[in-house]
């Protein structure tokens, strides 16, 4: 596939990783903040490649994985509601909240859809103009535009059943709380491609200007995020900590203007619970008075019982970069893809399910590279 | 769940575009998406394409690389 294939090449890997070994002198912890490239990573052997003092965190970029119990727990009680479909993007569904999943209430019998995109959500609602359709709004700033499109689109055709339950997160804020929290030590961020396609650049500018840490937003490809390792790698060297954008095919420094205008249209800033980090300041959307008949939170009045966490799961510390799946005494056996305990055993995007997938038996590979051998990245598969 | 797949446009009606991604047809749409011509690369998401592939920046990405590559043979 064009533009994709080009960033696997093996001996382009070869090379960086030669150059990491090159420049390398220090111990460094370096936070992939987004789940994809957790997958990425994964997926590919990269952290058995790269030199052994570089340590790769995985931080709370999936959105599904931050989702909080109490935000999981109300859109169960919606899609329980008569008369309402609740359409969400097929991550969600198995995701536990505190005492059951969206799945489990779809065999009860609610009516719950999986939607590719908020357009078959807006279908879905012209089909049935007897029903609420809900859709539960769940994603970053890639997706939130999205959303915003969507109620726009809703506003235009004059659909009036058509409700979106807004638990929109934001990027930045949730690495200042990372940053400001006292039990994490941290040199670099590799930051999220797509979040960046939409923001842009500067938005992370106050990392390295109180922070003092290089970032490096990084494309998805097993080049683009060793590229991404090298910069920060040299920046950490030579002292320096600036912005750089690695995945400059798909991010411009200004973001893109028109997902940003119709974002802000559509959507103002509020507080967020995010799983792991807890109530964050000003690091969600709410959708502004104006469209608020397309706000589900305005129609629908919601019992929803107190939140419970699962006993043991240790997805708060994960979500945090504090812990490691391999941390967790349910991992692997009590928790598992089939059977998952917490939210990072369900998503793809994470940590635990990666691990689980790809990492569970890469121990070896970890000893050879800690003998110097230069690993080889094994051809895209 | 941010996953961007790039495709190529090869026909756009209004703000629809039908958008080929190996060899596969999709429906996106352009709402998002700043000014774009029929033959250019897009970034598709959920539906939406949410930015114009740089094809330029991706060249002068794989030149680096290269770049880093012969470096390291002469060092
Ligand atoms: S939603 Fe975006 S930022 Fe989050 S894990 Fe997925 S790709 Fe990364
Ligand atoms: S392995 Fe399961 S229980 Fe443990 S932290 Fe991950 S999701 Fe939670």
């Amino acid at each position: 596939m064009k533009l994709v294939s080009e960033f696997r090449d093996p001996q382009l890997a070869a090379h960086l990783i030669k150059a990491m070994y090159r420049t390398s002198r220090r111990a460094v912890s370096l936070m992939e903040v987004c789940g994809t490239h957790t997958v990425a990573i994964s997926k590919n052997g990269l952290r058995q490649m790269i030199p052994s003092p570089i340590s790769l965190l995985s931080g709370p970029g999936c959105p599904v994985c931050v989702t909080s119990n109490r935000d999981l727990d109300k859109a169960i009680a919606v899609a329980r509601q008569p008369g309402v479909i609740l359409a969400t993007f097929g991550d969600m569904m198995r995701v536990p909240g505190s005492y059951s999943s969206l799945s489990k209430e779809r065999a009860e019998g609610c009516d719950v859809r999986v939607v590719y995109s908020t357009m078959d959500a807006l279908r879905i609602a012209e089909a049935n103009p007897h029903q609420k359709v809900v859709f539960y709004g769940v994603g970053f700033e890639t997706t939130s535009p999205t959303i915003a499109a969507s109620i726009l689109e809703a506003k235009k055709r004059g659909i009036t059943n058509y409700l979106v339950l807004s638990v929109h997160k934001l990027i930045p804020p949730a690495m200042k709380a990372l940053l400001d929290s006292p039990e994490l030590n941290l040199h670099g961020f590799i930051c999220p491609g797509h979040v960046s396609v939409i923001i842009g650049s500067r938005p992370y500018q106050f990392i390295s200007e109180q922070y003092h840490l290089p970032c490096v937003i990084s494309g998805f490809e097993p080049l683009d995020i060793l590229q991404s390792i090298l910069m920060l790698v040299q920046a950490l060297e030579t002292g320096q900590a600036a912005v750089h954008i690695q995945y400059r095919r798909g991010v411009r420094e200004e973001g893109n203007p028109v997902a940003l205008r119709t974002l802000d249209q559509v959507f103002e800033v509020g507080d967020a619970e995010w799983r792991g980090l807890g109530l964050i300041p000003e690091s969600g959307l709410k959708i502004r008075r104006k469209y608020r008949s397309w706000d589900a939170e305005e129609f629908l009045d919601l019992d929803v019982p107190a939140p419970r966490k699962a006993p043991g799961c240790l997805c708060g510390d994960i979500l945090r970069g504090i812990k490691n799946p391999f941390d967790c005494p349910l991992f692997g056996g009590k928790c598992t893809p089939e059977s998952p305990v917490g939210p990072c055993m369900v998503s793809s995007e994470g940590t635990c399910a990666a691990y689980y997938r790809y990492e569970r038996y890469r121990v070896q590979d970890e000893d050879r590279g800690r003998r110097g051998e230069v690993p080889q990245l094994k051809p895209a598969g | 769940m941010c996953l961007a797949i790039p495709g190529r446009v090869i026909e756009i009606d209004g703000d629809q575009a039908e958008v080929e991604i190996g060899g596969i047809i999709r429906r996106a749409s352009l709402a998002l998406c700043p000014p774009v011509r029929v033959g250019q690369y897009v970034l598709l998401h959920a539906g939406f394409a949410i930015q114009v592939v740089d094809e330029e920046e991706a060249q002068e990405t794989l030149r680096l690389l290269q770049e880093i590559g012969d470096i390291g043979e002469i060092s």
